[in-house]
């Protein structure tokens, strides 16, 4: 059995060029089942472009991109059922109410027991209060954790979360990752993570690839990344890598 | 596994969410549902006046009672047709939730289902209460068109949502700045289409464009209906196939300008 039918997530040589720019340019990785990887690189580095041509949404120029088995975009809806995402820059409706909009993804999704699903991760996701409050009622923490109970409608393999502690306050980003953490202990997904947060990074991420102009600069663990550039928090890795700084100079 | 379904083949369950998903917006605002009754209740009511006028000074207009009523109600089942499939397609990219349904097993097909779905839900708010409106104020009658009616509603709608899947593929396309177009498209059919005149008025040349376009068919069998008394079936049956056509070739473009907003990125990003 190859690699590519073994690895939730195995890229191969993607390209994606818009009007000439590679977007992305060549990368390839594999994602072990039951990993969480963090995808990190500065704004314009290609992490949305990758993601989302690992989601489908978007054609590639040349490579390959495998989600569990299915060539995307190609082949996609053989998989979509078994994945999900969350990202900031969609939103669910907002006239509907939570448990609307929960119980019409559930359906598009077929999730099997709707009222029982929303009902235990409203519970897990301290949602229960707001289930019947409109979506567009709530502060930004409240529609995050909605969010993330839409990804997690259908006890996704793949999870790709692009930026989800994006604008939320300390204490509630560290609620997020714990969630996220935790369902993936439960669960065994594989999950790729797209953050500008490096200490997010640090704590749920056993491997980093570092992104920039579209090409992967690095790819390690987080131990080993933080060892090789001489650096104590990813944060300042993350500074050498934009900056062109080798990790033999960053050492020095 | 929490879910039970696969994903491959074509879902009445999803298109089954989707609808309640309309349809809960819809619920949750009146003003939505008063915009529905209101432009085509104005319309009929100015029209249906106007013909009342003329209709006592000419008496060719005695002749044809209800023309102008018919033309104004079924020219709603043709915008608003095409306007209630178009409106729910746009509360998506105004609710930027359109990444979500393209990131879930929804397909294209399950999702312009829903919207044909909803466009009828859309036009039964707003066209029953008008056209009983018109019995009341003119008395005149759609439904006792029977069959006619049944056949220029299949007719005209078919037409609303091919206009419809069309504009849909050009949103994904070229996201909100193509919004317009879902606004305005249907009026290039009004003067074209005859709605409110027969085609022998228009110059000969003209007439070949009015004649390439389905609905041309329905209002001049519905003048032929009000003021000869005569159902048309040849006209119905031309403009059906006409239909089929245009609903074909409206799915492909919809298909290839999809597959466009696959490689140019469009689906990422919907604003304008």
């Amino acid at each position: 059995m190859d690699a590519r039918s073994t690895s939730p997530i195995a890229v191969d040589q993607l390209v994606k060029r818009y009007k000439g720019v590679a977007a992305v340019d060549g990368i390839s990785f594999r994602l072990a089942p039951g990993s969480v990887t963090g995808l990190l690189g500065g704004n314009g580095a290609g992490k949305t472009t990758t993601i989302a041509m690992i989601m489908g949404l978007v054609s590639p120029t040349s490579g390959t991109v495998t989600v569990l088995g299915a060539d995307m975009p190609r082949e996609r809806y053989r998989v979509l059922h078994r994945m999900n995402f969350e990202s900031p820059y969609v939103d669910m409706p907002m006239r509907l109410t939570v448990r609307q909009n929960l119980s019409v993804f559930a359906q598009l999704y077929a999730v099997k027991d709707i009222e029982g699903r929303i009902a235990s991760l409203a519970a897990e996701l301290d949602l229960t209060e707001f289930l019947d409050r409109q979506t567009g009622k709530l502060s930004a923490g409240q529609k995050t954790r909605v969010s993330l109970a839409k990804a997690l409608l259908n006890e996704p393999d793949v999870l790709l979360l692009d930026e989800p502690t994006a604008s939320l306050d300390p204490d509630t980003a560290d609620w997020v990752r714990s969630r996220i953490e935790r369902y993936r202990a439960q669960r065994g997904a594989t999950i790729l993570l797209a953050s500008h947060n490096m200490g997010e990074v640090e704590r749920l991420c056993e491997r980093v690839i570092i992104m920039k102009k579209g090409r992967i600069e690095d790819d390690d663990t987080s131990e080993h990344l933080l060892s090789r550039y001489g650096r104590e928090t990813l944060e300042e890795v993350f500074l050498d890598v934009a900056r062109g700084r080798r990790h033999s100079e960053a050492a020095q | 596994m929490a879910t039970t379904d696969t994903g491959v083949n074509f879902s009445f369950n999803r298109v089954a969410a989707m609808v309640r998903r309309y349809w809960y917006l819809l619920r949750s605002s009146w003003p939505r549902i008063l915009d529905l009754i209101y432009w085509p209740a104005v319309q009929m009511l100015m029209w249906g006046f106007l013909q009342l006028y003329i209709s006592q000074n000419a008496g060719f207009f005695a002749r044809a009672s209800g023309v102008f009523i018919g033309s104004v109600l079924l020219w709603d089942i043709l915008f608003r047709g095409q306007l209630g499939f178009s409106i729910s397609f746009l509360e998506e990219m105004y609710a930027r939730n359109l990444g979500n349904l393209m990131m879930s097993p929804l397909r294209p097909s399950e999702f312009l289902v829903a919207l044909m779905i909803m466009s009828i839900v859309r036009l039964s708010i707003g066209m029953i209460p008008v056209s009983i409106l018109a019995i009341a104020f003119f008395g005149f009658n759609l439904w006792a068109l029977g069959l006619a009616l049944a056949a220029f509603f299949a007719n005209l709608i078919l037409t609303s949502w091919a206009v419809g899947i069309f504009v849909a593929g050009l949103l994904l396309r070229n996201g909100l700045g193509a919004e317009s177009m879902a606004w305005t498209i249907m009026f290039l059919f009004l003067p074209l289409t005859c709605v409110y005149y027969p085609v022998a008025v228009l110059p000969e040349w003209l007439q070949y464009f009015a004649w390439a376009l389905p609905p041309t068919y329905v209002f001049e069998g519905m003048r032929a209906l009000v003021i000869d008394h005569v159902f048309r079936a040849d006209l119905m049956a031309q403009g059906f196939a006409l239909n089929i056509v245009m609903f074909a070739g409206a799915s492909l473009a919809f298909m290839m300008l999809l597959r466009s907003a696959r490689v140019q990125g469009s689906l990422l990003q919907t604003s304008e």
